[in-house]
């Protein structure tokens, strides 16, 4: 029997949310019978903690300055940053995400094929930790300057040549950098604002998602023409309060 | 190890197929438990209707599957790879608890035609032995449709199916699949509603001389009391549907189906948090004595039983199966061996339209309702000279607008600045994608097998998947994509983008959860794992059910056959097998 690597630290560790399905299945593994409590959902952790979670501040000074470029204020919408951004990216680090929890993180580590997938043994932490502090050296060396005190045409330079792999990074493959906060910093954009990204429902907005509604049975037969409304999110949403007015009237056809 | 009171009959694994074949067995009176590797669900405590439209957690942090550190596998293109693992869930999602995958499902229920059960047979009689490609190792399932049918009807009926049939008794009719088998009776539900885009598909498909239907869906399109007198909500287009559990009891799954009435049963016990281990088997090897499996506090446990069936997701049955030494492993080198052999997928190709001057509205959407059609598919099309067999069922089903997964943009737009911006903000609303869920056939060098170096958290190898796509497919996926293409432009698009397989098998971006074969079903125990009634031929008192029967893919998803399957093998150990303890086919 290998009871080795069973312990009770080791089960903890393999799913989000271990503790909460550990002390249940203790329970219902002996009963005949599944038990919950009442009332007993997960709702999301509350992101909107005050301070920085886990970035340092010179870190989100550099995520900001990197969010803002990938997602640039314009007419459609605020800038990545001023949406929340590097709220969400802390946020993220801090909680299960950023050691890569769930994940297969056994080694040996090696390097695949193209379409073995991502093999790095750098969890999320690590990836932000060594990428930025790299960036940030690499901008020093070549352009006397920390990353977010470049302008901005030199810092969207600077991205793109992190996204191709032009520029060498100490410690951290330039693309592996580049593809996680790319990711993360849509993910913070466009996601539910809960999770500390998308502020106002400015991605929503500037897409005409509706958010988290659930129930469009009365709108099936709109043919081809946008269906507006003012979004909502898992907290609700500026319709939801009582000086709230409607934008305009829907448009509505069929 | 300690070792627990016996009971009659073991089910491990909690989704729609143990469910199943629990409510078969549960009027025998016999003394059931069901083992489930995750943890209960509820409806209204996980999927509260005030938490799961969040696109983060469970599409993206994918709250609802089984995590790759509990149950991971290795994957590489060919043997002559090193695998590795997937450290994260890419090209498909298997699920976790009570419900399994059929709770993160999309809904779409079809019936495999009565052809695909006979494949090789089919395709012998057609087109000649010599003209079946030497790369594939297509076979028969050793049961036929006509006898599935009832347990395809059974389900219907379960999971409230809303469709309208194309083929009542032999009568072809408007409106449905014309290509589809006999059914005794309608879809106990009316079609869902078709919002634009499928309005657009089906006008185009049918001017083109195709034959549209409305995609079978076990989402209800009305209000639905099932034949285990389970109440089901219509469902109400949220689009937050495949990658989520339903708050609004509409998706069909084993949670709201089934186990409510298994929970009523008093010989009946259900125990979560419990994950088999291996299957344990006396000195002869020939009769499984019950099954190892440790609890929620990691305690491992012998379970007695007289009967086991093991009813887990494709790839976790599989590797039940080689941990346990159930069949001999498949050896590609020599083509010998059954476990693992015919490990088979889904080729996944789309067509994205961009249109002008429409809003789609892309977040009206649900996993399962859309428009469809069969003529691309199978052998519904002429397959002489073309250079390969199979096809796909083409949809447009929008399956919701949540904006960090379902934002289409032209290829060479950039991936971030204000043009990315401008462009995503143009498109969102004006793209529709025309899909075709297509076959895959089996090869001699696509299989499982057991890792040699990665294990799991307890020591066990984690399964390894060889796999890439056979000639045959890639092939087929061109034609298919050509004639997707044809339908895109008819509806309209001013640009579109045709994406056919191409390249390698790539483990990352997402493509399909259809995993199948790897210990297949037939009538020879040479090529296959089990008889026709997913029973072990070398272990009779062991039934293995899900998709890792089927000995290729046909051009479906394959939830309806595996449901079908398991009412079908429930139905054997209850009329057959008990009354007769042994094996029920000759070998």
């Amino acid at each position: 029997m290998k009871s080795r690597r069973m312990t009770r630290r080791g089960l903890l560790t393999t799913a989000a949310g271990a503790a909460l399905l550990l002390g249940f299945g203790k329970v219902s593994a002996q009963e005949s019978r599944p038990v919950w409590m009442p009332f007993d959902g997960f709702p999301p952790a509350d992101s909107m903690a005050e301070g920085l979670q886990f970035l340092t501040p010179d870190e989100a000074r550099t995520v900001g300055a990197i969010v803002e470029r990938l997602i640039p204020a314009d007419a459609l919408s605020p800038s990545g940053k001023d949406a929340g951004c590097v709220d969400f990216i802390d946020r993220q680090l801090s909680g299960p995400y950023g050691v890569f929890s769930g994940q297969y993180r056994e080694g040996p580590f090696q390097d695949g094929t193209p379409m073995q997938g991502d093999q790095s043994p750098l969890d999320a932490r690590q990836r932000y930790r060594l990428g930025l502090a790299a960036l940030d050296g690499w901008c020093r060396a070549n352009a006397q300057a920390a990353f977010a005190d470049l302008p901005e045409d030199r810092r969207d330079a600077i991205l793109a040549d992190l996204e191709t792999g032009k520029i060498t990074l100490d410690g951290i493959p330039a693309e592996l950098f580049f593809e996680q906060v790319l990711a993360n910093t849509m993910e913070g954009f466009f996601a539910d604002p809960i999770h500390g990204g998308n502020k106002d429902m400015v991605s929503w907005r500037m897409l005409g998602f509706p958010g988290a509604r659930y129930d469009y049975l009365d709108s099936l037969d709109i043919a081809g023409t946008p269906l507006r409304l003012d979004p909502i999110g898992l907290k609700g949403g500026p319709s939801w309060s009582a000086d709230w007015v409607p934008p305009s009237a829907p448009a509505r056809k069929g | 190890m300690r070792r627990l009171p016996k009971k009659d009959i073991v089910i491990v694994g909690l989704g729609w197929a143990g469910s199943i074949v629990a409510r078969q067995l549960a009027e025998t009176g016999l003394d059931i438990l069901c083992l489930e590797r995750g943890p209960w669900r509820d409806t209204a405590r996980d999927f509260n209707i005030s938490t799961v439209t969040d696109e983060l957690r469970f599409d993206k942090r994918q709250a609802l599957m089984v995590q790759p550190a509990q149950a991971g596998i290795t994957v590489r293109n060919t043997v002559s790879e090193t695998a590795l693992p997937m450290r994260q869930w890419g090209s498909f999602h298997p699920g976790n608890g009570v419900g399994g995958a059929g709770l993160h499902w999309a809904g779409i229920t079809w019936r495999f035609t009565p052809e695909i059960f006979r494949q090789r047979s089919h395709l012998v009689e057609r087109y000649g032995e010599s003209a079946i490609p030497a790369e594939l190792t297509v076979q028969d399932w050793g049961l036929t449709y006509d006898e599935l049918e009832p347990h395809y009807d059974a389900f219907d009926k379960l999971a409230g199916v809303s469709g309208r049939a194309g083929n009542l008794k032999g009568e072809i009719r408007e409106g449905g699949n014309p290509f589809e088998g006999p059914r005794q009776n309608d879809y106990p539900l009316p079609p869902m509603v078709q919002t634009h885009g499928p309005k657009l598909f089906a006008k185009a498909a049918a001017e083109l001389g195709y034959h549209p239907f409305p995609s079978p869906s076990a989402l209800p399109s009305e209000p639905y009391t099932n034949s285990l007198g389970l109440k089901m909500g219509p469902c109400t287009y949220c689009g937050f549907c495949t990658n989520y559990g339903c708050a609004n009891y509409s998706k069909a799954s084993a949670l709201i189906c089934v186990v409510p009435w298994l929970l009523l049963q008093p010989n009946i016990e259900i125990r979560v948090n419990s994950e088999v281990v291996r299957i344990e088997k006396d000195g002869t090897g020939r009769r499984a004595t019950g099954v190892v499996y440790l609890d929620g506090a990691g305690e491992e446990l012998f379970q007695p039983a007289d009967l086991v069936a093991v009813c887990g997701f494709q790839l976790e049955n599989v590797r039940l199966m080689l941990l346990s030494g159930v069949g001999q492993p498949y050896d590609p080198a020599t083509g010998t061996g059954v476990t693992g052999r015919n490990y088979a997928y889904q080729t996944p190709n789309s067509v994205t339209g961009f249109f002008e001057n429409v809003a789609f509205n892309p977040f009206i959407g649900s996993g399962a309702a859309g428009g469809a059609l069969d003529d691309l598919n199978n052998d519904n099309f002429d397959h002489a000279g073309l250079g390969f067999f199979g096809g796909g069922s083409t949809r447009v089903i929008p399956i919701g607008g949540a904006p960090i997964s379902q934002r289409h943009v032209p290829s060479g737009t950039p991936r971030w600045g204000a043009k990315w911006k401008e462009e995503t903000t143009r498109w969102y609303q004006a793209t529709m994608s025309v899909g075709c869920e297509a076959s895959s056939f089996s090869t001699p060098g696509n299989y499982l097998s057991l890792d040699p170096t990665y294990k799991d958290r307890i020591g066990r190898p984690l399964l390894r998947m060889t796999f890439d796509w056979p000639e045959n497919d890639r092939r087929m996926s061109q034609h298919v994509v050509s004639k997707c293409t044809d339908i895109v432009r008819a509806m309209g698009a001013k640009h579109w983008e045709p994406a056919p397989i191409k390249g390698a098998w790539n483990t990352s971006p997402y493509q399909s959860s259809h995993v199948v074969g790897g210990f297949v079903m037939g009538a020879d125990p040479s090529t296959s794992a089990t008889n026709k009634y997913l029973q072990s031929w070398d272990v009779p008192n062991l039934f293995v059910v899900g998709a890792q029967a089927f000995p290729q893919n046909p051009g479906y998803n394959p939830t309806g056959t595996v449901c079908a399957l398991a009412g079908w093998a429930g139905a054997a150990i209850r009329d057959l097998y008990l009354k007769s303890p042994g094996p029920l086919a000759p070998t």
